[in-house]
């Protein structure tokens, strides 16, 4: 007979940064041996919410109860010794230290205050292998693999004896593999008598692996409902507040001639390792070809050649049957490339500039005479684009910091297709937006496809992928592994390609 | 034998001229390793210098004088620690503040306690730091040259293995680096981030000021105003040659200590325009060096960047 | 009542003046602290700063070198730069002038303007060189720029070794020619009969005492030329976007490491100009030095008071100046001592490094306020 013991209650809980609210009076509780998502939008106030329980912040108002204990949980000391363990999105990792030195880090066995690593490294040991989670206490996170990297932030929680355990978006970046493999573990910590707290934004996950879920929305709670009574469409509902269909977007005209050919290219990262050993690809006008690929697999540094930032060593580049020799962002842009970067604050704006500023980033030369720039036109040009993608606030003065991450997204992507590019690089163009912004972005990919534009997409997250692409591409170890046509392929093929296996 | 002589003496004056190099080198090694980038640490030296004076000269007392050298070195970097680690300051540019502050108020004070005279008065020679070798070897033989050192030189080399085995041995140490390297890393860990920070600079100015104290009661006698023209910012050049780490960083300093000594050594006999060229010598020394450190990404990650708390 | 407080921190105007006002008064408390009369001193200090003309056109003319550095500084800032070795090339500028202004025998106007360019071609080289080895060695400017300060005092000294260059039983060059001069009425007082024209125009010549030179005019010109450049020009806009944001700027193909050099270039030839002037104007003359001087740090004050708006440098440079003159006549009146305004100028500094002092007194109070509300 399970009668359920609450394990965790908040009561009320708000928060401000400054006049923003993101929590506002939320109430939430957590069973013994539960799996509880907390489902919203980016933004929503679930990060905050946690980070409250965890004692990094701390509420304006409300209670926090713990095994029924009214508990004031001022640092993530406290929380640590309430048993409360919480694995961040971005991993919190030092990456020049050992495996074991992240691990003992905050709660270390030193005798006389020196620290005793042997002793560490085998308790550690023994840890991972009583949950399966197997690591190498030696290695270096800078080292290691993302999924393994996870594995040393879970053994972190549980060295320290956490038997309520906070996973905020956890499979961000896995692959499906991965994913499936860390669901696992989630049920074999569950059935170890552990609770976790699964913060997330993917559907999927939460009715595979949820008990409950409570769905936030701009800082309020909506609503706390049983998993195995209810579908993706009303999660999704609720989490946005209306209904929401995520319906593929018809295109419009048919796959044109090749316009973009790479042959063969070899390129090193910034430390002089190999990343990319022989890409070969071909990109037609008038399609979306998604480039799919675990972190570190040449991406980026994909990215970064096609930008004109990275040099390569082997290898040739061909728009449109012509030669592109030494290729530098200048040259790029003239021939026609348009550049969406992955990291639109660091890559694709100065934030301290406005809006017309932003726009002519490539542009400048062209906006002025002599030596003097036309301001005039300038600004013109960005209040034509201002109404022309809907962005607020309605002033090409305005600086880019104070814009929202969707609008300034649509800064940059106003501004690479203002050039009319007959070829669009996008990398992870929704990161951090929300769904309407989400939709938007998708909706301008394929408006661009259907003008006959050459779009490449490189992202981690599969439902875009489908819902945009017209073929994939999966990148391994510097490599095209495969390439699928989206109709004919499934998930979990992709997933393997992702992971190295290949069977043709 | 003459050449052991020379050699001799240059190896002795290298070690006493790197010595204030290798504490104040070795606060920026902790201040940086925790994050926060010191550049004022030539207005510690300063204060440290001048009060280190003053309290010997008025108490008769070295020992006393050097304590309060690096007193005052860590009250000034009270603010600097105020500045960066509680209001997210620019690291820089609160250290340009420092380097206006410490000679600044070194000099008031100075002209306060010594009539008005921007120099403290001399200590005599018996009241300096002591050199506990003296009168063990034959005097101005090499043994004597190389090792006759007042003490101060030899607890800067004591510390600097001292807290090379802290930094790398020790709970602190790890603590201290990852502060530096990952700060949020150590926050959801539970450690006060900003109160090891806080902590570390202070200590970066206690050795600065101990450094300005061996300048000014152990090498020399008084402090004046050009007494620290230019050490605090070759000891952060020594730290970089030395890639944050404390025993390199000490060899760094051995390296500029060398440059000072063949400085002396020349002006010892040649006059005018030699010496003004050889002056530039250490300065020259600490360019050519820097630029041999193609490598980037050896300072600590998170060296002078603000701490994001919303995670 | 937020809007307006939240403003303190993102109005740098604002905030130049509350550091400056919070700097004096840490300054009296320092005064008052050992033993002297704050109250006369602000007395002694306002007299000798505003009382005569002749007192305030001192305090301009002092004011023109540190603008120059002021103004090399600010430019350097938005690019992303620290250039705090605006000394040495301040140093290098006037010991060119000092040379040319001598050795070379031009007619008046063309003179000066020659010896300008020759003292912007050598700071603008000694700037350069900084800026060449943050570009090619990634040595951070902050270090290589204090370490060339040191190098042009050094060389400056080692250059006046020679007595060919040196003046007959002095340590200084000869005097520069009346052609390369740029105070008025520099003949007249050196070699001509200044008792004369004292006695026939006395307002005049009490006005005329000081060395007033075009340099307060070179210096306000300059500000506007650097200010138009900075916000007007392509050159300027892309400096901007490689100060605010260099791997944006290097994703736009704009050559970050051509930047740097570029900056540091004209930013030593700004404090070149400055020490051009100084020689030019007022001392006429290069002398060994036993140390650093100043300028070029006090440039460094002025640039961080003026939020590195080549226009506020000149505001700001002449507040630096009368502090600096007002400290002097403290120190001669009341007997305290002058680095009382090296304290005033750090802590003004330690303030403007910090604007989060006042963002943090606005927040305590805001949360107070909202915990009253429930």
């Amino acid at each position: 007979m399970n009668v359920p013991q609450t394990v965790v209650e908040l009561k009320s809980i708000t928060k401000y940064f400054g006049e923003f609210c993101a929590n506002d009076g939320i109430d939430f509780t957590l069973q013994k041996g539960e799996v509880h998502a907390i489902l919203g939008e980016n933004g929503a106030g679930k990060s905050t919410l946690m980070n409250i329980l965890y004692g990094l912040l701390q509420p304006i108002d409300g209670e926090i109860y713990i095994y029924g204990k009214r508990v004031n949980v001022l640092s993530p000391r406290v929380a640590i010794q309430q048993g409360i363990g919480m694995v961040h999105q971005h991993f919190m990792l030092v990456k020049l230290f050992t495996v074991t030195e992240n691990i003992i880090l905050g709660s270390e066995i030193t005798k006389f205050g020196v620290l005793k690593y042997g002793q560490a490294e085998q308790e550690i040991e023994a840890l991972s292998r009583k949950y399966g989670l197997l690591v190498d206490p030696t290695s270096r996170i800078k080292d290691i693999s993302i999924g393994i990297q996870q594995r040393v932030e879970l053994l972190k929680v549980l060295y320290r004896g956490a038997k309520i355990l906070i996973l905020d978006e956890p499979t961000a970046v896995l692959t499906p593999q991965e994913i499936v493999e860390l669901m696992k573990a989630i049920r074999g910590l569950v059935e170890s008598g552990n609770s976790v707290i699964l913060i997330t934004h993917k559907l999927r996950e939460i009715m595979e692996v949820a008990n409950r879920c409570t769905v936030i929305r701009q800082g309020k709670l909506i609503d706390t409902v049983d998993v195995s009574s209810v579908s993706e469409q009303d999660l999704a509902s609720m989490m946005v507040g209306h209904e929401v269909v995520f319906a593929p977007i018809p295109r419009k005209i048919s796959k044109g001639k090749e316009r973009l050919t790479i042959k063969n290219i070899f390129a090193n990262d910034r430390k002089g390792f190999p990343m990319l050993r022989g890409i070969d690809l071909q990109l037609h006008g008038g399609e979306i070809l998604a480039l799919a690929g675990v972190e570190g697999n040449g991406q980026r540094e994909f990215i970064e050649v096609l930008a004109g930032v990275r040099p390569f060593a082997k290898g040739k580049i061909y728009l449109e049957q012509q030669e592109i020799v030494n290729p530098n962002p200048q040259k790029m842009f003239e021939f026609g490339f348009g550049n969406i970067p992955e990291d639109r604050q660091k890559e694709g704006l100065v934030l301290e500039f406005n809006i017309a500023e932003n726009i002519v980033l490539h542009s400048s030369k062209s906006f002025s005479k002599k030596f003097f720039l036309n301001q005039e036109k300038m600004h013109s040009v960005a209040m034509k684009l201002i109404k022309e993608f809907s962005i607020k606030p309605e002033d090409s003065y305005c600086k880019c910091k104070h814009m929202s991450g969707g609008n300034q997204q649509k800064v940059v992507i106003s501004r690479e297709l203002f050039a009319k590019p007959k070829v669009l690089i996008v990398a992870h163009p929704t990161r951090g937006l929300d769904v309407g912004a989400t939709d938007y972005v998708h909706h301008c990919l394929c408006d661009q496809r259907d003008q006959g534009v050459a779009v490449l997409l490189v992202s981690f997250d599969l439902d875009e992928i489908f819902r945009l692409a017209d073929r994939v591409a999966v990148i391994y170890e510097g490599h095209i592994i495969g390439i699928r046509d989206t109709e004919k392929t499934t998930r979990s093929e992709i997933g393997l390609l992702l992971a190295g296996q290949k069977h043709d | 034998m003459a050449i052991l002589q020379d050699i001799a003496f240059i190896l002795g004056t290298m070690l006493m001229y790197a010595s204030p190099l290798i504490y104040t080198a070795l606060g920026g090694v902790i201040s940086e390793n925790s994050g926060v980038i010191n550049i004022g640490l030539e207005g510690m030296m300063t204060i440290g210098a001048f009060f280190a004076a003053m309290v010997g000269y008025f108490t008769g007392n070295p020992w006393l004088g050097f304590l309060a050298g690096g007193l005052a070195g860590g009250a000034l970097a009270v603010l600097h620690a105020v500045a960066c680690v509680i209001f997210d300051a620019d690291n820089v540019i609160s250290g340009i503040a420092i380097i206006f502050i410490g000679p600044g108020l070194s000099l008031f004070l100075s002209r306060l306690f010594f009539d008005g005279a921007t120099q403290t008065k001399a200590l005599d020679l018996s009241k300096k730091i002591p050199r506990p070798f003296n009168g063990v070897f034959e005097q101005n033989s090499p043994l004597d040259l190389v090792f006759n050192q007042y003490a101060v030189v030899y607890i800067a080399i004591f510390l600097v293995f001292l807290i090379s085995f802290l930094l790398y041995k020790t709970r602190i140490g790890l603590r201290l680096r990852a502060v530096g390297e990952q700060p949020n890393a150590a926050l959801t860990m539970g450690i006060r981030v900003r109160m090891v920070r806080f902590l570390a600079v202070v200590i970066s100015g206690v050795l600065a000021g101990f450094g300005g104290a061996t300048l000014s009661i152990a090498i020399v006698s008084l402090f004046w105003g050009s007494l620290i023209s230019g050490q605090g910012f070759i000891a952060l050049a020594a730290m970089i040659f030395g890639k944050w780490r404390p025993i390199p960083t000490m060899f760094a300093c051995f390296l500029f200590g060398i440059a000072q000594g063949i400085v002396v050594y020349v002006g010892a006999r040649v006059q005018g325009t030699i010496s003004d060229l050889l002056s530039m010598l250490p300065y020259v020394l600490t360019l050519i060096v820097l630029t041999s450190l193609m490598e980037k990404g050896l300072a600590p990650e998170a060296l002078g960047k603000p701490l994001r708390e919303r995670l | 009542m937020i809007n307006r407080q939240k403003s303190i921190t993102e109005n740098p105007s604002v905030l130049a003046i509350f550091s400056v006002v919070l700097g004096l008064g840490f300054g009296l408390s320092a005064l008052l602290l050992s033993g002297y009369n704050p109250l006369l001193a602000i007395k002694v200090m306002g007299y000798n700063t505003f009382g005569k003309l002749r007192f305030f056109l001192w305090i301009l003319i002092q004011a023109v070198p540190i603008i120059f550095t002021g103004i090399s500084v600010a430019f350097a800032y938005r690019t992303g730069l620290f250039n705090i070795g605006a000394e040495g090339q301040f140093i290098i500028g006037a010991l060119v002038a000092a040379l040319v202004g001598y050795y070379v025998r031009l007619p008046m106007i063309i003179h000066p303007i020659v010896v300008l360019l020759c003292s912007i071609i050598a700071a603008s080289i000694w700037g350069g060189i900084a800026g060449w080895l943050k570009a090619q060695f990634g040595v951070h400017e902050v270090i290589s720029t204090i370490m060339l300060n040191w190098i042009a005092l050094y060389l400056n000294n080692f250059i006046l070794n020679f007595p060919q260059l040196r003046r007959p039983e002095s340590e200084a060059t000869h005097k520069v020619l009346f052609s390369a001069r740029i105070d008025l009425f520099s003949r007249l007082k050196e070699e001509g009969d200044w008792y004369t024209f004292q006695t026939n125009h006395p307002q005049l010549a009490d006005v005329f005492r000081a060395p007033i030179t075009i340099g307060i005019l070179l210096a306000v010109l300059t500000a506007i030329i650097i200010w138009i450049l900075i916000e007007k020009t392509n050159f300027g806009y892309k400096l901007k976007m490689v100060g605010f944001n260099k791997d944006a700027a290097l994703y736009q193909g704009v050559s970050v490491t051509r930047s740097y050099v570029s900056a540091m270039l004209i930013s030593g030839a700004l404090a070149g100009i400055g020490g051009a002037c100084h020689v030019l104007g007022v001392t006429h003359e290069v002398a060994k030095l036993a140390a650093m001087e100043g300028n070029g740090f006090d440039g460094i004050a002025v640039a961080l008071i003026a939020n590195a708006h080549p226009i506020g440098t000149i505001f700001s440079g002449i507040l630096f100046s009368a502090l600096a003159w007002g400290g002097k006549s403290i120190q001669r009146d009341l007997g305290a001592p002058t680095e009382v305004v090296n304290i005033v100028i750090g802590i003004i500094i330690f303030f403007i490094a910090a604007p989060g002092i006042f963002k943090t007194i606005t927040q305590m109070r805001y949360q107070r306020k909202m915990r009253r509300k429930q």
